[in-house]
């Protein structure tokens, strides 16, 4: 095994992460911001995915389709938001989990109705394409390596936006304290829509910048929305800092679990059943992570709120 | 003198910089009612909590009959021996006042692990539950929603609920809030009987009431105890006078 | 029209019994299979019930259980179909066919697991809570993707159904009587649950844990053997499943099966004894009518849930008796 393949599935790791990022922000941001949990946060990057695939088809642009991806989103978001979302804010968990468990149906099923049941394809643009080297001789796809760049960009926008803006301050007022917010005056359910599209956003930003590298289709966003929420138990739910170090965890423990532990078990068992328990393990390997981390933090590694 | 039923030892607890109760130790006799008084925020739930362990203390220790008890879970002090009542009700609103009371027997007695019988059917439990009922005045309540309750008797079916434990130390925070004055009166003329049962740590803001049960009172200042003493002494002394009394007049 | 609800649990059961006799009389046999699954659904959901309408906590991971409890069926009827061991390291067997043996084995790994996985997850609460049993789902469910032996992705498929002495299982009516007589037992346990001190505690647990504490009871045991009965229903339900469709796959363990068993609860009343067949059998007519009606009918499934949870909180039940119910 050489050094190269080490850097290479690391960076894959760092890859896979920063997106899990951008969907596990809004998703904590959501949470510690309005105290929702949003099962419809797949869906959202499942519609940036589409409206990409939709947009580069017509125009061939890559810039316009992550445009549209953003806007769709966004909107989305923003409507959803109006019209269901906020009658849930004070609604049981329970309520909330069933309602965004609907909305995720109707979505699913009305992208399919207006896509089709088959994948699209949204291709890398011609810039972006191809290899690069990096020192030490390492070569790894351009695209991948933009695709880190936003992430940790976007990473550092959304920390720059929580800690140096007015918005940023009505937000962390809004997770300390709801009452007082709307006691300085600032209009909640105004705060909250622009909360809720920025985080839809977000999502979908990573559905089209990720469906670059896998396919569009429907049900897309829910794995993704699965391994989001373990990123954010195990970041400690309302902590876009925890988000951030969970999500490059799962993604790292994720990317080099599948592509180790098969090796490592290949020192003691012979190379079929190692591949084979291997990779059953790895698969698992991080749930297994998330329980640890809960054993020893039930909140989280940043969590405050249960 | 007879050993303490209950002590606590150089209890100290901060949130922060503030500190809720600091070095408090005190003691609870067999057979008497130790008030415990001082302004709102003085730290007497914080201390309540601490004794009853919903919180831990960052140093010092709890002792019940002898035995140390700081490392106890909430239910395993309830199971020694501390029979609790709770500033802001406590109690399972969706049920019934009578399923309330059995909760309590449950736990006083065989404890959850039945499966097959119905609780409300187990006489054991009912004749436990409705004895406490009758005691502070709830019987004509038992099947009535706790939800629907009135302030007052929810206060009274937390007194009830402790009584199932037959405890050997009552830790009573604030039961006669809410009361009103006709409700007062009968609540310590209740208390006044139930300390020859177990002893009574009490916390209440009534001063009539606790003048007219403590057989010692404990003044609770931003979480020192600053005097300790019968009625008459803590009426007399000039620290509580300017520390508490004083702010009051 | 207010009805109570005495009355609407008792026309359920007849309703139960009696549509699938009207569809052996007119030769339907596919109508008793759907009322089979019902009962199934319905018997899942009432193992969930216990965990959460009993206990509060929302396990968005009982599809685990489920699935657990369908690969047990399958591996043991596997092993036995094939004359293949099934070496446990301690011990092997030959599997077996024989359902009475495939039910209990179903349960308690079912509950041995509910039991270990219940130590770690009912240390949270909450979203929490909600989160991490579905990671444990989901743990699962890619478990059994991976899981080549038994069929990997594409499951598993058990040609004849196993056997019960005395019936013919394959007989659409005698495989639906034994569920429904599974069902109808296990309701009757937990009526006699809910009302003894056990229920008493847990129900009282989750209004107040502080409470339960303060007279002694212990609400991390409470809530963890709740757990663990609730975990071996569900799997008992998913070994009947396995054997109603002769077939495993790992979609048994999937979040949207884990979702639709909270649905089926809410669409009956959180909290009721009847609330989960209820919610079944209206879940299993729902799908059945409206996929046959346009092949979006999941859209018309996600308004009509977005209309009970925003404006019927009391669940079908509680609009024909016209109380809310207990609610989490
Ligand atoms: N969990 C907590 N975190 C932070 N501060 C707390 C906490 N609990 C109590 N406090 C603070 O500790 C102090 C003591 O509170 P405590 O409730 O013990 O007072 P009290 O004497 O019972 O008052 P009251 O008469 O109003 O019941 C108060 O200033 C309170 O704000
Ligand atoms: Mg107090």
């Amino acid at each position: 095994m050489s050094s190269i393949l080490v850097i290479e599935q690391i960076l894959n790791g760092l890859q896979f992460g920063v997106m899990l990022f951008l969907m596990a922000a809004g998703l904590t941001l959501i949470f510690g911001v309005m105290g929702l949990i949003n099962l419809a946060h797949g869906s959202l990057y499942m519609i940036g995915a589409f409206a990409a695939a939709a947009v580069a088809g017509a125009t061939g642009s890559f810039f316009l389709a992550l445009v549209a991806a953003l806007v769709a989103a966004a909107v989305a978001g923003a409507i959803v938001e109006m019209v269901v979302i906020r009658r849930l804010y004070n609604a049981a968990h329970l309520d909330q989990v069933l309602a965004t468990f609907a909305l995720i149906l109707i979505f699913s099923e009305g992208t399919r109705w207006v896509f089709g049941s088959f994948p699209l394809f949204l291709d890398i643009p011609n810039a972006l394409s191809g290899p690069v080297t990096l020192p030490g001789g390492i070569q790894y796809p351009l695209y991948r390596l933009t695709l880190i760049a936003i992430g940790l960009a976007v990473a550092l926008g959304l920390w720059l936006l929580i800690e140096r803006t007015r918005i940023g301050i009505q937000i962390r007022a809004g997770e300390n304290d709801r009452e007082m917010i709307g006691a300085l005056g600032v209009d909640i359910s105004k705060l909250y829509t622009l909360v809720f599209a920025l985080g839809a956003a977000l999502a979908g930003l990573a559905g089209a910048l990720v469906g670059a590298i896998q396919s569009v289709q429907v049900g897309m966003g829910e794995p993704v929305l699965i391994l989001a929420f373990v990123v954010i138990v195990i970041g400690g739910i309302g902590s876009i800092r925890g988000a951030f170090i969970g999500a490059l965890l799962v993604g790292l423990t994720d990317t080099l679990g599948g592509v180790f532990l098969p090796e490592i078990f290949k020192l003691f068992m012979d190379s079929g059943a190692a591949q084979k328990s291997g990779s059953a393990l790895a698969s698992m390997s991080i749930y297994l992570l998330m329980g640890m981390v809960l054993i020893w933090r039930p909140t989280g590694l940043f969590g405050a709120r249960a | 003198m007879s050993d303490p039923i209950l002590a606590t030892r150089n209890l100290k607890k901060s949130f922060g910089a503030l500190i809720a109760t600091d070095d408090v130790s005190i003691d609870l006799k067999a057979g008497e009612i130790h008030a415990i008084i001082g302004p709102n925020g003085a730290g007497k739930s914080t201390l309540i909590n601490q004794i009853c362990g919903g919180l831990r203390p960052d140093s010092g220790s709890v002792a019940l009959l002898g035995c140390d008890i700081s490392d106890y879970s909430t239910g395993a002090r309830a199971r020694a021996g501390l029979g609790r009542t709770f500033q802001i009700s406590e109690l399972a609103m969706e049920d019934s006042v009578l399923e309330n009371a059995v909760l309590g027997a449950i736990g006083a007695g065989a404890g959850p692990w039945k499966f097959w019988k119905s609780a409300l059917k187990t006489q054991g439990l009912t004749d436990r539950a409705e004895a406490a009922l009758a005691r502070v005045g709830l019987s004509d309540q038992r099947d009535m929603k706790v939800a629907n309750l009135s302030h007052g008797q929810r206060r009274q079916l937390e007194v009830a609920v402790s009584l199932t434990l037959s405890p050997k130390a009552f830790i009573m925070d604030e039961p006669m809030a809410g009361l009103g004055a006709e409700g007062s009166k009968t609540m310590t003329g209740f208390l006044d009987g139930l300390r020859s049962e177990a002893p009574i740590l009490l916390v209440e803001h009534d001063m009539d009431a606790v003048f007219a049960l403590a057989d010692r009172i404990s003044v609770l200042v931003y979480g020192k105890i600053i005097a300790t003493g019968r009625a008459d002494e803590i009426r007399a002394s000039k620290v509580v006078r300017e520390a508490y009394l004083g702010d009051a007049a | 029209m207010r009805v109570k609800e005495k009355h609407v649990n008792a026309l359920v059961i007849i309703g139960l019994i009696a549509l699938p006799l009207f569809a052996l009389i007119s030769d339907e046999p596919f109508t008793i299979t759907l009322a089979t699954r019902a009962v199934i659904l319905a018997l899942a959901a009432v193992g969930l019930n216990i965990i959460l309408g009993m206990g509060g906590l929302v396990s968005f991971g009982h599809a685990l259980f489920f699935g657990i409890g369908g690969y047990t069926m399958g591996i043991l009827a596997y092993h036995a179909q094939t004359y293949t061991t099934l070496d446990l390291g301690l011990f092997a067997t030959g599997g077996t066919e024989f359902m009475p043996v495939i039910w209990v084995v179903a349960m308690v790994v079912s509950a041995v697991l509910a039991y270990l996985i219940g130590l770690l997850v009912l240390r949270t609460s909450g979203v929490y809570f909600i989160m991490i049993t579905l990671a444990f789902a989901q743990m699962f469910y890619y478990f059994a993707i991976s899981w080549a032996q038994y069929g990997g992705e594409d499951g598993l498929s058990i040609y004849v159904r196993n056997d019960f002495p005395g019936l013919n299982t394959l007989v659409p009516i005698q495989f639906f009587c034994i569920c429904f007589v599974i069902l109808c037992l296990v309701l009757f346990l937990k009526a006699r649950l809910q009302n003894s001190p056990f229920g008493l505690a847990l129900n009282a647990m989750r209004q107040t844990a502080t409470r339960v504490e303060t007279v002694g009871l212990n609400p991390m045991k409470l809530k963890l053997l709740a757990f663990v009965i609730s975990g071996a229903i569900t799997g008992l339900a998913g070994a009947l499943f396995a054997d109603l469709n002769r077939f495993v796959s790992p979609t048994m363990f999937s979040w949207q099966l884990s979702g639709e068993l909270i649905v089926l609860i809410i669409i009956g009343g959180v909290g009721r004894l009847m609330g989960p067949v209820i919610g079944a059998c209206i879940f299993v007519a729902l799908e059945h009518f409206l996929s046959g009606l346009t092949e979006f009918w999941h859209i018309y499934l996600g308004l009509i849930l977005l209309g009970i949870v925003l404006f019927a909180r009391g669940g079908v039940i509680g609009l024909l008796t016209g109380k809310e119910g207990a609610h989490v």
